[in-house]
């Protein structure tokens, strides 16, 4: 086997391993394909989730974040995650640590009780910041086989993979970002501006625990903006958004059926599931075709529009 | 500078951060919300204010002022913590880390909405996921999906590792999850209870 190039520690998380688990596969295999090791982090609990757990008692939210962190240390690598969410908490319990050194001394305190040491030595990374960041789009480019020119993709980022921006790699930019439209448009398919683009999808922060109806009014509010610019898929870069518009369109469809018009059915596709199927790999293992006939799981919305579009580029 | 004017001001500043909310904002290093000038960046940033009635600049004004009304209002839990306020604030205050410690401070008073409490203790204490996958009946279709996917049924997480799960129990036993929790529902019983009195009696006298 050839040498890695990269090393990552990869953090589940909760929703892309119990709720979409081809999310997991299709990060997995990407990775793998591009030359970078997964490792698993053993024992590693919720990040906890940034808007529900740290709203309920940031120090809580904070040492069961400096746990998981610790967890990739050990593996000497950074912990790689695919959800915006973790992101967030990995992401700012690791700033506001390094840049809190009496609470950092704190967690420490708290971790010692069940044998553990947090440092702070290796930077949280998003999926796709890695494959942004530490690889690169011409490196990218170089491992795509098939080209979507007839795809228009509304492209959903979401709200902690850039914000807050101080605590982000993004170079303050959160008003426009585009590293993602870069890396959707790699493949061939086109990027489609749409109204509104970089609103949250409604899931977060604890309100769709509290009131679903409300959580997916902003999910209505982006599946009209995005149906009137016309998109055939929507591409997004983390697992609750993932949920809130794939999930929450069954929801949209139902609770608001008198103010949408027709119901909606825009597939909903992670990125390294496009990235991959692009890349010349099995689309039934990236969870782009339905292989078992269980009931009741995700993908709540089929996407064999999606296949019905690239099919001729990936035959 | 007349005496007046500086001794009014004083007095504004003295007054507005005396309260117990403003105090626990400056306990937790947020003491920033004095620059608040009230203006509505926050507000007219925010995707929920253009749907329920939360309003973030009252959700300030009233942490400030010390009105602890925010505190039992659902509002607060509206907020998706989309952060534009954060970023927007002209102040450079940093608004949604307001709202999450707001919420922090209800949480202890006991106001924290059922769906919630459920979530953190029967749901994250007890498996140490928020979205979980190891009932043995509910979640079975979850596993088999992640097996058509050529992955284990359970994931390498808390789920593979029972001792984990008490790790991370022993760290929220020991920063005060578990007795904020417990604490929280008793005050949310107390009150409902009390509630329930009021209600009672208001029937009685109507009877009467």
């Amino acid at each position: 086997m050839s040498e890695y190039k990269w090393r990552y520690a990869f953090f589940l998380g909760c929703v892309i391993p119990n709720r979409y688990p081809m999310i997991e596969r299709s990060i997995r295999d990407v990775f793998e394909e591009l030359g970078a090791e997964i490792l698993d982090m053993p024992g590693a609990s919720c990040c906890p989730a940034p808007g529900v757990f740290r709203a309920f008692h940031i120090p809580t939210w904070l040492v069961i974040a400096a746990r998981n962190i610790s967890i990739a240390e050990e593996l000497g690598v950074s912990p790689l995650t695919g959800c915006n969410g973790c992101y967030g908490t990995l992401r700012d319990a690791w700033y506001d640590l390094e840049h809190n050194p009496e609470e950092k001394k704190h967690v420490n305190e708290l971790l010692a009780k069940v044998g553990r040491q947090y440092k702070g030595n290796f930077e949280p990374k998003h999926v796709v910041q890695a494959l942004y960041l530490d690889m690169g789009l011409d490196y990218l480019k170089d491992h795509i086989k098939h080209k979507f020119d007839d795809l228009k993709v509304g492209v959903h980022y979401g709200c902690h993979i850039v914000k807050p921006s101080d605590k982000r790699p993004w170079h303050g930019e959160y008003e426009n970002p585009q590293f993602l439209d870069e890396i959707v448009e790699i493949t061939g398919a086109k990027s489609i501006d749409y109204k509104d683009k970089y609103m949250c999808c409604g899931a977060g922060g604890a309100v769709r625990t509290a009131v679903k109806e409300v959580a997916a009014d902003f999910t209505r509010e982006k599946l009209v903006n995005m149906r009137d610019a016309g998109v055939d898929i929507i591409i997004n870069c983390c697992p609750f958004c993932h949920l809130q518009l794939d999930l929450g369109q069954v929801e949209v469809n139902n609770f608001y059926k008198d103010i949408i018009g027709e119901p909606f059915k825009i597939p909903v596709i992670y990125i390294t599931q496009l990235l991959g199927v692009a890349m010349g790999m099995d689309p039934n293992r990236l969870g782009l075709i339905k292989n078992h006939d269980l009931k009741g799981v995700s993908p709540f919305i089929p996407i064999d529009r999606f296949l019905d579009i690239v099919k001729e580029q990936i035959i | 500078m007349s005496d007046n004017v500086e001794k009014y001001i004083k007095r504004k500043v003295h007054k507005g951060m005396s309260t117990k909310i403003s105090q626990k904002f400056i306990d937790a290093g947020l003491e920033k919300i004095r620059a608040c000038i009230n203006c509505g960046t926050c507000t007219g940033s925010c995707p929920s204010g253009r749907r329920t009635a939360y309003r973030t600049r009252s959700a300030i004004r009233k942490a400030l002022t010390g009105d602890e009304s925010v505190l039992e209002d659902i509002d607060i839990w509206m907020c998706s913590t989309c952060y534009y306020c954060y970023e927007r604030c002209p102040r450079d205050i940093p608004v949604t880390d307001m709202i999450i410690k707001l919420r922090n401070i209800a949480v202890e008073e006991g106001f924290i909405l059922d769906s919630h409490f459920t979530l953190a203790s029967d749901i994250f204490y007890a498996t140490g996921h928020g979205v979980p996958a190891n009932d043995p009946e509910a979640h079975k279709q979850w596993r088999a999906l992640r097996e058509s996917y050529g992955l284990p049924p359970l994931p390498p997480t808390v789920h593979s590792y029972p001792e984990a799960v008490k790790e991370c129990q022993t760290l929220m036993n020991e920063v005060g999850f578990r007795a904020l929790l417990d604490n929280a529902a008793k005050l949310k019983a107390k009150r409902k209870a009390e509630a329930e009195k009021i209600a009672k009696e208001k029937t009685e006298e109507e009877k009467k």
